[in-house]
């Protein structure tokens, strides 16, 4: 299954997000889909402050847009951004977890839609949103890297991660580029990160 | 015919089953709709109903009328919020207004109305500019159900501050509360918003073009479907359209490789503010 990595935070996530982002090598050839919890009418400066320290392509996701390799998708305010075969979708049901874009909508899909190839990534937040999606993408056989609660800026949201989901590794926020680099260098998910997918 | 065993496959394959006995026995057809949403809905209506399985939930679906109902209601409304995204309403107001102004009889038609939120806000911005009286408002939606709901003009009261905000933040200069009033935790917005609005049935999946417009919303509709159905909505949108006339589509919606690409231009750059410029 073609992998896709999806990246949940909330507080402090954007400050995480430029640190994990500028560590990202220019050659890194996954897609990359995040969800930064904010206000309803905040589109300007997301994409633009991420970009600056990016090296890879950042944009907000249009409806329908395919889902390009080595491009950084992020999910517009008030949507929630969804991952099926063809290409990203946006809904406007409403909030999930109280957050619209919901992290744990697009894991849900990522999981659904790309099985043992989905790569979610809890960082820094307030709140629960991303547990159960983190936990989605366990059952199906992906993989999940949580930014270490007690060093990340809020570490409700990652340790709510760690407490529903079995997750891969709880790794300090400079270590996570580093890890998905190995993991795309590898071309798959290393045998003894490999979970069985088992019965649904 | 291939065989499969895979688990992702069989869910697909489970969805397409539903979707495909509810098409053939009620005449909905969803199976162009977009598949990660639909999912989402269908996984939480059978929760609700305490379904265990997408098959059971297609077993009592064909036979119970009333479980039907209620999953036609889950799977197509999509609630929005009254003047979402506020600057795509203040341009409305201050570009397009002052040109339909010179038009003596406007047609505007609310495609995907749901439970009314973009037509009253709508209704609201053309009551304020004078031009209400002047015009002829259609709102559909498949669901007749939501039709009429969105004809009461009744909103939980709990959602008015929210309105009120975007509404200020779209221009608006009056107190919001001069257009309802508040019995039992309900907003009952003024009646006179809805006085020139048609209400009614209809479905841009199979339903065909019922008038032609100078203006037609449909924000945030198309997310709902694959590319294939908003290419044939599209269509139907521009094949009943006037020339000159205004689409108006979501703020993360675009006209960008649709059929009629460059029968468009952006009228309003970043609102998805379109006019028809060739047939």
């Amino acid at each position: 299954m073609a992998s896709l990595v999806v990246i949940g935070c909330s507080l402090g996530g954007l400050d995480a997000l430029r640190v994990l982002l500028a560590a990202m090598p220019a050659e890194f050839p996954w897609p990359i889909a995040i969800v930064q919890h904010r206000g309803k009418n905040d589109d300007r400066l997301l994409v633009p402050l991420l970009q600056e320290v990016c090296a890879l392509p950042v944009g907000e996701v249009e409806d329908k847009q395919p889902i390009a390799l080595g491009h950084i998708f992020v999910a517009p305010a008030d949507y929630h951004l969804l991952v099926e075969p063809a290409g990203f979708a946006l809904s406007i049901d409403p909030p999930v977890s109280y957050s619209r874009p919901s992290i744990d909508v697009l894991f849900e899909s990522a999981a659904a839609s790309r099985r043992t190839g989905a790569v979610g990534v809890i960082l820094t937040g307030t709140g629960e949103d991303g547990a159960a999606g983190a936990a989605a993408i366990k059952r199906r056989g992906g993989l999940v890297l949580v930014q270490d609660p007690s060093t990340a800026t809020a570490g409700a949201m990652p340790g709510a991660a760690i407490a529903a989901a079995p997750v891969d590794r709880v790794l300090q926020l400079e270590a996570i580029a580093p890890a998905l680099a190995e993991l795309a260098r590898e071309g798959r998910l290393p045998e003894a990160l490999r979970d069985d997918p088992g019965p649904k | 015919m291939t065989s499969t065993n895979d688990p992702a496959d069989l869910d697909s394959l489970e969805l397409g089953l539903l979707l495909e006995g509810l098409h053939r026995r009620h005449g909905f057809d969803l199976r162009d709709y977009s598949r990660a949403s639909l999912s989402r809905r269908i996984e939480r209506f059978k929760q609700q109903e305490g379904i265990a399985s997408t098959l059971g939930l297609l077993e009592r679906a064909l036979r119970e009328g009333d479980l039907w109902e209620r999953l036609l209601r889950e799977l197509t409304i999509h609630t929005t919020s009254m003047f979402r995204d506020p600057t795509f309403f203040l341009a409305f107001r201050e570009k397009v207004v002052p040109l339909i102004r010179t038009y003596p009889f406007i047609r505007i038609w609310v495609a995907g109305c749901s439970t009314g939120e973009e037509l009253y806000s709508t209704a609201i911005i053309l009551h304020e500019e004078g031009l209400l009286d002047r015009c002829r408002l259609y709102a559909t939606d498949l669901n007749e159900e939501v039709v009429s709901q969105a004809k009461t003009g009744v909103f939980p009261v709990s959602s008015m501050k929210e309105s009120t905000g975007s509404y200020q933040a779209a221009g608006g200069q009056r107190p919001f509360s001069e257009y309802y009033t508040v019995r039992d935790e309900l907003a009952i917005l003024s009646p006179a918003l809805s006085r020139t609005t048609i209400f009614a049935a209809h479905n841009l999946v199979s339903d065909a073009s019922f008038n032609e417009f100078q203006m037609i919303f449909i924000r945030n509709v198309m997310i709902y479907f694959n590319r294939s159905l908003q290419d044939r909505v599209l269509r139907l949108v521009h094949g009943s359209l006037c020339r000159l006339g205004f689409v108006c589509l979501g703020r993360r919606e675009s006209m960008r490789f649709s059929p009629h690409e460059e029968c468009y231009e952006e009228f309003v750059p970043g609102e998805k503010l379109y006019r028809k410029v060739r047939e």
